[in-house]
């Protein structure tokens, strides 16, 4: 479904993606890891068009992902950012229901965004709040919430569970298991936390050095050489 | 390394700066669809209605010191009585436009680029993007229309506040006579002279919302990105806001 081909992209003089290659299928779930600062991020933003590569191919359906392509890739797409990146100018129904206020009444928008957060564990007495209004955890429910809003095929996932405690971690990294499997969405999510790859992912590719060190199967990675440093750096 | 280079290095930077930032505004004036009527009322509330009492304030205490200066400064030359037409022609050609401007470029384009900046740096613009929307439609076209159609008005009140300040000074410290004093200032405007003031606020409007917009936009990773985009774009706005005033003053009444 999602296919990168060759991907580079330097900043200056400094290298961040040198020949990324990646596959992910339809309805698939894979899990980028990499230590921070390997291009995870940078690989993210290419995708979505907000860095332009130097070089290489991101295909979408066999197409090109170009300037054309794009907007209607963005349009079956939702995306949980780090720190849940909620408008603060917009009480969080308006946020959850941002796309679907585009093309429906606000009251219809707002019917389906509280049904969204309930999707996610947070009742609608949130959906007058402000996200300033929220803690931590609630405003990334909230942020996953806006992500499926509107049904989409492809959901990216940026850190869903850095900065929060063991046990949030653990239901947030539930909850995006089970939005994957209801809705069949093609899922990539990127992490450092290993127990989110066991939850979450079908596959795993891991960034190194600005390419795909190693990419397989969630079940094989135990025995895959190259993660043996990562794994045992993320489980002690 | 040869100071040719360098110059005409320095020079293509700073044209290259220049015909980015005209891009921008441009890109910014005119992407209008679709056509977002109510984030333009929030500005025109965040940036003209917001700014009144400032403004006002200002053309009160400025019209008032203009009333005292032109007062002694007259008398020198036994011309005391051109107080009204002086502070009129003054406030509504000069002083109005600048320091409301001024005000406007402290107050507007801090916090638009504090806004925006914020926004980079927690990923909310990358959001807008994912969500099919495109920032500068949301976030630049309301703020640049809201500043050019807000600070024209802004300078209207402040340019009749300015004049009640100096009519102030004047009938209560100077000895004027009331309605002489409101006849003199009158009586000398010209049209032009409020027109091309009101022009000068909107060019000054739209340069504030740009600083800010601008800035905001480029602001760097962390808050400490955020406070140096705030800076720059009070700087930006007030030295552009100076230097605009001479070139407009030029072409408007040479
Ligand atoms: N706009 C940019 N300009 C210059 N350098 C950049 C830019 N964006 C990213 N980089 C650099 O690219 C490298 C990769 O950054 P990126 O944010 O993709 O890392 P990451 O893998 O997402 O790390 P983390 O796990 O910490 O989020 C970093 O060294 C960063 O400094
Ligand atoms: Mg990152």
């Amino acid at each position: 479904m999602i296919r990168i081909e060759g991907l580079r992209k330097s900043f200056g003089a400094r290298t961040v993606l040198d020949g990324v290659d990646l596959h992910v299928g339809q309805g698939e779930s894979l899990c980028v890891i990499g230590q921070s600062g390997t291009g995870k991020s940078v690989l993210l933003k290419c995708i979505l068009g907000l860095e332009a590569p130097d070089e290489g191919l991101i295909l979408w359906q066999g197409r090109p992902l170009d300037r054309h392509a794009r907007p209607r890739f963005l349009d079956s797409f939702g995306m949980l950012f780090q720190g849940a990146a909620l408008f603060d100018s917009l009480p969080v129904w308006q946020n959850v229901g941002f796309r679907l206020r585009q093309r429906m009444s606000g009251q219809k928008a707002r019917g389906i965004a509280i049904e969204k957060l309930a999707r996610v564990g947070l009742g609608p007495e949130t959906a007058d709040m402000m996200p300033a209004q929220l803690s931590g955890g609630m405003a990334k429910r909230a942020g996953l919430a806006r992500a499926i809003a509107d049904d989409p095929q492809v959901i990216f996932f940026d850190e869903p569970t850095t900065g929060l405690d063991p046990i949030r971690a653990r239901r947030i990294n539930g909850l995006i298991r089970g939005i994957v499997e209801e809705t069949g969405a093609t899922a990539v999510t990127i992490t450092h936390d290993m127990d989110s790859v066991r939850a979450i992912g079908d596959s795993v590719a891991l960034l190194q050095d600005g390419s795909i060190a190693w990419q397989g199967a969630v079940a094989d990675m135990d025995d895959a050489a190259p993660l043996t440093g990562f794994l045992g750096k993320d489980t002690t | 390394m040869n100071p040719v280079r360098l110059s005409g290095r320095a020079t293509l930077r700073g044209l290259r700066a220049v015909g980015a930032v005209a891009l921008f505004t441009l890109r910014g004036l005119f992407h209008l669809r679709p056509l977002r009527p109510r984030l333009l009322a929030a500005q025109i509330f965040q940036i003209g209605w917001l700014s009144l009492p400032v403004v006002a304030l200002t053309a009160l205490f400025t019209g008032a010191a203009l009333a005292l200066q032109i007062h002694s400064g007259g008398a020198r030359f036994q011309a005391s009585d051109v107080v009204p037409a002086i502070v009129a022609i003054g406030m509504v050609r000069e002083l109005g436009p600048v320091l409301g401007g001024l005000m406007v470029a402290a107050r507007v384009a801090s916090s638009i680029a504090a806004e925006i900046g914020t926004m980079k740096v927690t990923e909310q613009i990358d959001a807008l993007v994912t969500l099919s929307t495109d920032p500068t439609g949301w976030l630049v076209t309301p703020r640049l229309w809201a500043a050019m159609l807000t600070v024209p008005v802004l300078v209207g009140v402040g340019d009749i506040i300015g004049i009640m300040g100096g009519w102030l000074v004047g009938t209560q410290s100077l000895g004027f006579n009331s309605a002489s004093y409101l006849a003199n200032s009158w009586a000398y405007l010209e049209s032009w002279d409020v027109i091309s003031g009101l022009i000068k606020g909107a060019a000054f409007g739209l340069i504030v919302a740009v600083s800010g917009c601008w800035y905001g936009m480029a602001s760097g990773r962390g808050a400490e990105g955020v406070g140096r985009a705030t800076k720059s774009a009070v700087v930006a706005a007030a030295v552009g806001i100076l230097a605009a005033n001479f070139i407009l003053t030029g072409l408007f009444f040479e």
